[in-house]
């Protein structure tokens, strides 16, 4: 699609950009209005399209599922609540099977990653230009509408997710066995420095991979349509379809991988010794 | 940035998913949510129908034991019926037995007491013969006389 006014690396890039909220070079709050802008503003902006979205997406789990809880009955479900139900018995027996401890709050937490993350890997099967179009006919230079391609996302949701894992590797094994799981094991206290050291990559890894794994998948998802988007437009259609249709196994993959981590990652904070 | 027929191509490509979406993800879904209400359905009709089952077999049982218990007393009714009529009969059988053993008795005392007064009678005669010859002090011809003598013992 190159046309006079815009290169094709204008166009990817364009694409990649975020709607940047934050503090201007003028001196004055307001929205980044193109990349430059964005990068001057340092670590205190916000990406204003990823927040929102994803927000958007969190009330739109919290509806459904919300709607399907006040309709749910003991007689046979329909519609949105046997829909309801099937999730939560999917990822029930998710849970029982990974998790061995006893935590109510894991299946909830699992429900919500779980949904969360798919509604906004879904976010990547509309076509690419659609949203920035709509953007740029409201005013707004740039939209990126899959939340999970921001690694903002993606590293919050880990980090909350690590924090819950400090929280009850604390609250199960006290502090000293949560120091003495990281400093004693797997060389005994002799080896201590060498403990520490591989421990605390193992810990450290776990948002990490978590989150890097989310967003490189997506974000190569996002890359891809793009690249596909710059072919003549009718010869898209034979790499996009079947790219969509295969996205359709990978945003759920992603959004199972993800729950089924955070599962994991809260069992082991749960296990006395592992 | 500018519209052109790239949107054109994602929107053809767009409906294309759109459509592959409503013909070969949507229909699994949906059948899948309707066998697991139509299983909820069926296991919740069983639950029902086994409760109702449940409610006839209590009732049933109830029913048995009670026509049970009735036939029981029957029974034990009807034994105690017998058992006064064995009782009645063994009581007049017996009291027939001591009629049949008594009257037997009698007869038999009727006899002996027949035999012994013949007995006697015929002792008699002899001792009145004898003394009538004493009497007489002549021989009675027992031959001649026999009448005469039959008929005094006859009269004795």
């Amino acid at each position: 699609m190159a046309s006079e006014t815009l290169t094709s690396s204008e166009y990817i890039r364009h694409h990649l950009e975020h709607l940047t909220w934050g503090h201007l070079p003028d001196g004055t709050w307001g929205i980044a209005q193109n990349a430059e802008q964005a990068n001057a503003m340092g670590f205190w902006s916000l990406n204003v399209d990823t927040v929102s979205v994803s927000f958007l997406l969190g009330a739109v789990f919290l509806f459904i599922f919300g709607r399907a809880a006040r309709k749910a009955t003991s007689g046979v479900p329909t519609g949105l609540v046997n829909f309801a139900e099937w999730v939560v018995e999917f990822i029930e027996s998710s849970v029982r099977g990974s998790f061995s401890g006893k935590n109510t709050m894991v299946a909830p937490l699992a429900l919500t990653i779980f949904f969360w993350i798919y509604l906004m890997n879904w976010m990547d099967l509309i076509p690419v230009d659609y949203v920035p179009h709509l953007a740029m006919a409201l005013g707004v230079p740039f939209f990126k509408v899959v939340p999970t391609t921001d690694p903002n996302a993606t590293f919050g949701m880990s980090i909350g997710v690590f924090l819950l894992v400090l929280y009850y590797s604390v609250k199960i094994k006290g502090l000293g066995g949560f120091i003495g799981e990281l400093t004693l094991q797997p060389f005994g206290k002799f080896g201590l420095p060498a403990n520490l050291f591989l421990e605390g990559v193992n810990l450290i890894s776990k948002p990490i991979s978590l989150a890097l794994r989310l967003f490189g998948n997506m974000y190569a998802g996002e890359m891809i349509f793009i690249l596909i988007a710059i072919l003549p437009f009718w010869l898209q259609w034979t790499l996009s379809l079947p790219w969509a249709i295969f996205h359709i196994l990978i945003v759920t993959l992603q959004a199972f991988i993800f729950m089924t981590l955070t599962i994991v990652y809260l069992d082991m904070a749960h296990q006395e010794h592992h | 940035m500018n519209i052109n027929a790239t949107l054109l191509g994602q929107t053809i490509m767009f409906v294309m998913f759109v459509w592959f979406c409503m013909k070969y993800i949507w229909p699994p879904i949906t059948n899948a949510m309707g066998e697991r209400a139509k299983r909820i359905a069926d296991g919740l009709a069983a639950g029902e129908r086994g409760k109702s089952e449940l409610d006839l077999a209590t009732k049933r049982s109830l029913e048995i034991l009670h026509e049970a218990k009735q036939k029981a007393a029957e029974v034990i009714a009807q034994a105690e019926h017998r058992a006064a009529q064995i009782i009645d009969e063994a009581k007049s059988d017996a009291k027939e037995e001591g009629e049949r053993l008594l009257s037997g008795a009698k007869a038999e005392i009727e006899q002996e007491v027949f035999r012994a007064r013949e007995a006697l009678r015929d002792q008699v005669a002899a001792l009145a013969v004898a003394g009538a010859e004493k009497i007489l002090r002549q021989e009675v011809n027992a031959a001649k006389h026999a009448e005469l003598l039959k008929s005094i013992q006859g009269e004795l």
